[in-house]
């Protein structure tokens, strides 16, 4: 499977008027052509710092510390803004969460679909209006040729998220970033948008990289799944693998606070205390302080990953060879149950050779 | 729209109508006759300058005198020059003032705009901090200290313009910088205020996602939505400038109502007072009516549901 | 990374006790009330710092010369009228030397003034010390700006509470009311209310303040509107506490970051309008002084004696610029959002 994109070691840090905060600590990822993959993390691990980082779009106080972000053959982390204005909206699109907020008010939806088009090809005006309703049809805006005259306030949120997505897909990028494009929406219309994106994804045949804090949406979105944590990514592994058999702690950790069916307790399983202030990260793993399970290790030295399949690996101390065997909490223990079943039952685990895993730690 | 125009200029009116009634009784309040040699003229005199200003007549007919006379524009004769309307006064000094306040307006106001939108831009650098400091001396230091200042070192020290003369173009300069002041530093903080707002927005920064470039998305979108609400500030302008013309014609000797106003105070002319309270009143309602309604035609939220901002 | 993990200690996978892992958990860094962290980014804003610290020095100076004015602000001493600013032996700038006609003279040997004898800044045209006149003046203004903020703040709070907190058709009116007094200029307004009740440090105080609360109370209105339905006030209703007892205890203090911001917008807005008013001839009455008057005694002679005009006008401006920029400070600690 061919990478369309490949980001090493990204290191991020803002700088405020406390110091230095580390938003991101070192990232590695690669995006394989035409898949899905989902970043999850709580609000303020640094998902949404990573994608904007790809976009060149990070704050004035944001330095990028270290790292390279390769996209056809270019380290977008190097381009100039003007690279960076040929590559954005044209090869690299994204949609953002709010879409009360997300289009200009005092400019008719037409012309802000239309503007990506207007900017990247030179197109006649005849045929960008031409290709501008064709794209609305194409998410389901109604009556396309005359709403595309209407400013943005006469639409619903649904209908603006869908025209979001239009503004994205005009020029056919080759990767999509949504950066939690259902977070502000109802639940209907959130499933909604979602099929939408998976219908125009096969239809269009792009790579997306589907940042949310919701594990619920990733299950029938992501093909891949990397969890991030305090600025790390701690464990990435096939959709399958990080529902059915995660290895780390905190992903033990958001799998458990997540209502299933078969949920029977009173009230939900919330990971106790709070994320690390990234002025100062802790030393070792920064999971350690809220980890019930963790070692005297992970206070001293942060985790390298350890490899589980070719496409699963997580930055846990546990799975180092000299480590105690633990008992993951009861739920699961009863997907991994699941899983060995599934196997057993000659399921077709993903395990193409192709896929190289990113281990930065210890590649060097 | 039309309704809603409609009902803003029955307001109008009912407004211009209540302040009529508040000078003009404010004015009944003040003790004696207003008569600047009184103590000179006999009794007779004075009963004859009371029939010929219509003063010997009941409060409440001269009220209605008043009022119906104002609704044909007639706003009663000057004390001070005998047998002079008001109207007529106002009328020959208007121009003046109009010209330095339209003047003083879009010089203010282009350059605060301008001044504002590079603040914004270059956000944290040298030259937001000149603008913001800019905008903060025009905001602080009293027009007429700065009026003084520029006709000591501009006038009489360097002797580039005129110092106190109303002919010509360039004797309008500096009462129009003088005047200038204020609204550039109000609209520059404005809008800096607004842009910085408006580049923080999440579609700002979707339009960079879709590849525009900084100058792209300022031209495009940044300008025209932190340019709308900077239109409100047009009514604060104008009171701003009445102020400000006062002292500045009276510096620079420049035969508008703004010194006509002053010298009305300083000799108790109560027609020419209460006229030229009108006169300003009408300004600033049809200004703030004027700004409501272009509000409405440029800004599409409003424009279409025909009330109230979406917020 | 081989050669690493050989070295690590023999302890080290385990498990960690639960005390050590509450020790870990910091907290980053200890609460603040609202105004002690607003207090300290006022601090971080060394323009607002710096201009809080002037305007403490001034206000100082000018109540301080009650007691130590260098000389009596109203003593006449025609002889020694239209002297310049001289320090000790003098120096320049204040080196007691008057252009007179092209020709520059020693002003106070002219005048016969005993040597060791100076005024700082110089006489005006009845041979008063321009430093007293200015140190007297600044009390003036700022007491009239003190008390019209004063009266500002009691109608426009009590104005904007009540308004908002009452809504309905006692909203309407109160509002209509607001529009039409703020269809006059206010400056015309100040001007009718001076014409009537005659100039003085009251008159002029009311009458500032009777079209600087407008502001003021929209401002509370808003809030107090916004507030109104949020939990804590419904909770208080819930409770039965009395409505004076609620604006008192629970909106007033939610109420006091926009009122300070608020005042100090306001009380430069005052000292203009008293200079402003003193300039053009209506205000305060002579003996007394303000900075305005200063001002409109200077200009009188300010092509010859610049000044009588520069050093009131500098104070003035300083005083007008302190002000706004600590207001500016104090609006972006209050409310870090539009901290540019």
């Amino acid at each position: 499977m061919e990478n369309i994109l490949e980001v090493k070691d990204l290191t991020v840090n803002f700088g405020t008027f406390a110091g230095d905060v580390q938003a991101v600590r070192g990232v590695s990822f690669d995006l394989h052509k035409g898949e899905t993959l989902a970043i999850v993390g709580e609000t303020g691990s640094g998902k949404s710092v990573t994608t904007k980082a790809i976009m060149g779009l990070l704050d004035s106080n944001a330095k990028v510390a270290s790292g390279t972000i390769m996209f056809e053959g270019q380290d977008l982390l190097k381009a100039s803004a003007h690279e960076m204005a040929t590559v954005n909206g044209n090869s690299i699109a994204e949609i953002i969460q709010d879409p009360m907020t997300s289009l200009d008010p005092t400019m008719t939806i037409g012309k802000q679909v239309s503007e990506p088009l207007r900017i990247h090809k030179s197109m006649s005006k005849e045929k960008a209006i031409a290709r501008t309703k064709e794209v609305l049809e194409l998410v389901g805006i109604q009556n396309a040729a005359a709403r595309m005259k209407d400013y943005p306030h006469q639409f619903s949120g649904g209908q603006r998220q869908r025209i979001v997505i239009a503004m994205a897909l005009v020029n056919y990028p080759k990767i999509l970033i949504a950066d939690e494009p259902t977070t502000a929406l109802d639940v209907t219309i959130q499933a909604q948008i979602l099929n939408l994106m998976t219908e125009l994804q096969q239809k269009i045949d792009t790579s997306i990289i589907f940042i949310t804090h919701d594990l619920g949406v990733v299950a029938g979105m992501a093909d891949r799944v990397a969890v991030m944590y305090a600025g790390k990514i701690i464990e990435v592994g096939t959709v399958d693998e990080i529902f059915y058999d995660p290895k780390h702690p905190y992903t033990w950790g958001l799998i458990n606070s997540m209502p299933t069916l078969d949920t029977k307790a009173d009230r939900l399983y919330a990971i106790p205390g709070t994320p690390p202030d990234l002025l100062d990260p802790p030393k070792g793993d920064a999971f350690a302080p809220r980890n019930a399970y963790a070692l005297k290790i992970d206070t001293q030295q942060a985790p390298p990953f350890f490899p589980v399949t070719a496409t699963h690996a997580a930055a846990t101390w546990l799975l180092h060879p000299a480590a105690p065997t633990v008992t993951p909490p009861p739920e699961i223990v009863r997907r991994q149950a699941i899983y060995q079943q599934m196997i057993a039952k000659g399921f077709d685990q993903p395990n193409n050779p192709a896929v190289k895993l990113n281990t930065p730690a210890t590649d060097q | 729209m039309r309704k809603y125009i409609l009902k803003r200029v029955l307001y109008m009116l009912l407004t211009l109508f209540l302040i009529a009634t508040i000078t003009f009784f404010l004015m009944k309040l003040l003790p004696g006759t207003p008569y600047q040699n009184q103590d000179k003229m006999s009794a007779s005199q004075i009963h004859m300058m009371n029939v010929q200003y219509g003063l010997n007549k009941p409060v409440w007919q001269q009220y209605l005198i008043y009022i119906f006379g104002m609704v044909h524009g007639n706003l009663g004769i000057s004390f001070q020059f005998s047998s002079q309307p008001v109207s007529y006064l106002i009328a020959t000094r208007i121009g003046p003032s109009l010209q330095l306040g339209i003047q003083a307006m879009i010089v203010g106001s282009i350059l605060g705009i301008l001044l504002g939108a590079i603040a914004a831009i270059r956000k944290n650098t040298w030259a937001d901090t000149l603008a913001t400091l800019l905008a903060i001396l025009g905001m602080s230091i009293p027009n007429f200290v700065f009026a003084v200042l520029l006709q000591y070192i501009l006038g009489f020290k360097l002797k580039l313009f005129p110092i106190a003369l109303w002919d010509n173009f360039s004797s309008s300069i500096l009462p129009t910088i003088a005047l200038a002041m204020m609204p550039l530093a109000e609209t520059a903080r404005f809008m800096r205020t607004e842009m910085i707002d408006v580049l923080n927005s999440d579609y700002i920064m979707l339009a960079r996602a879709k590849g525009l470039t900084q100058a792209g998305v300022v031209w495009h979108h940044a300008l025209r939505n932190s340019l709308i609400p900077v239109i409100t500030l047009a009514g604060p302008l104008a009171v701003n400038l009445m102020t400000g013309s006062m002292v500045v014609e009276n510096i620079f000797s420049i035969p508008g109502i703004g010194e006509q106003f002053v010298k009305s105070i300083t000799t108790n002319d109560y027609p020419t007072i209460m006229g030229v309270t009108m006169v300003y009143s009408l300004m600033l309602v049809v200004v703030i009516l004027i700004v409501d309604i272009l509000y409405g035609i440029i800004d599409p939220r409003i424009r279409l549901s025909g009330s109230e901002v979406n917020a | 990374m081989a050669d690493e993990k050989m070295q690590l200690p023999k302890d080290a996978f385990e498990p960690l006790q639960a005390t050590e892992q509450l020790n870990s958990e910091r907290i980053a860094a200890p609460s603040l009330t609202f105004l002690q962290d607003a207090w300290r980014r006022l601090k971080k804003n060394k323009a607002a710092v710096i201009s809080l610290w002037v305007l403490v020095v001034i206000i100082i100076l000018a109540v301080g010369s009650i007691w130590f004015s260098p000389r009596n602000p109203n003593a006449q001493n025609a002889a020694y009228a239209n002297l310049p600013p001289k320090i000790g032996g003098g120096f320049w700038g204040f080196d007691g030397k008057a252009n007179i006609a092209g020709a520059v003279v020693d002003a106070y040997k002219q005048a016969g003034v005993p040597k060791g004898t100076y005024y700082i800044l110089g006489t005006d045209y009845l041979g008063r010390d321009l430093l007293s006149r200015i140190l007297f003046g600044t009390r003036i203004s700022l007491l009239v700006a003190f008390v019209a903020t004063f009266f500002d703040l009691v109608i426009g709070v009590a104005y904007g509470m009540i308004s908002g907190w009452y809504g309905g058709r006692v909203d309407t009116i109160m509002q209509r009311v607001l529009e039409v007094i703020s269809s006059v200029p206010n400056l015309v307004v100040v001007i009718l209310m001076i014409v009537v009740f005659k100039p003085g440090i009251f008159s002029i105080s009311m009458a500032i303040a009777i079209t600087g609360w407008i502001t003021m109370a929209r401002l509370i209105r808003a809030q107090t509107l916004k507030m109104k339905d949020q939990e804590f006030i419904l909770a208080a209703r819930t409770l039965g506490e009395s409505t004076r007892k609620i604006a008192l205890k629970h909106l007033l203090p939610n109420l006091s970051s926009t009122i300070i911001i608020q005042l100090m917008f306001t009380i430069p807005t005052a000292i203009f309008f008293e200079a402003f008013l003193s300039f053009i001839g209506i205000g305060i009455s002579a003996p007394n002084a303000s900075l305005g008057t200063l001002l409109n005694d200077g200009y009188k002679t300010f092509r010859f004696l610049p000044y009588q005009m520069w050093y009131p006008a500098a104070v003035l401006s300083i005083i007008m610029i302190a002000f706004n920029l600590l207001a500016d400070g104090l609006r972006d600690a209050f409310d870090p959002r539009t901290r540019g």
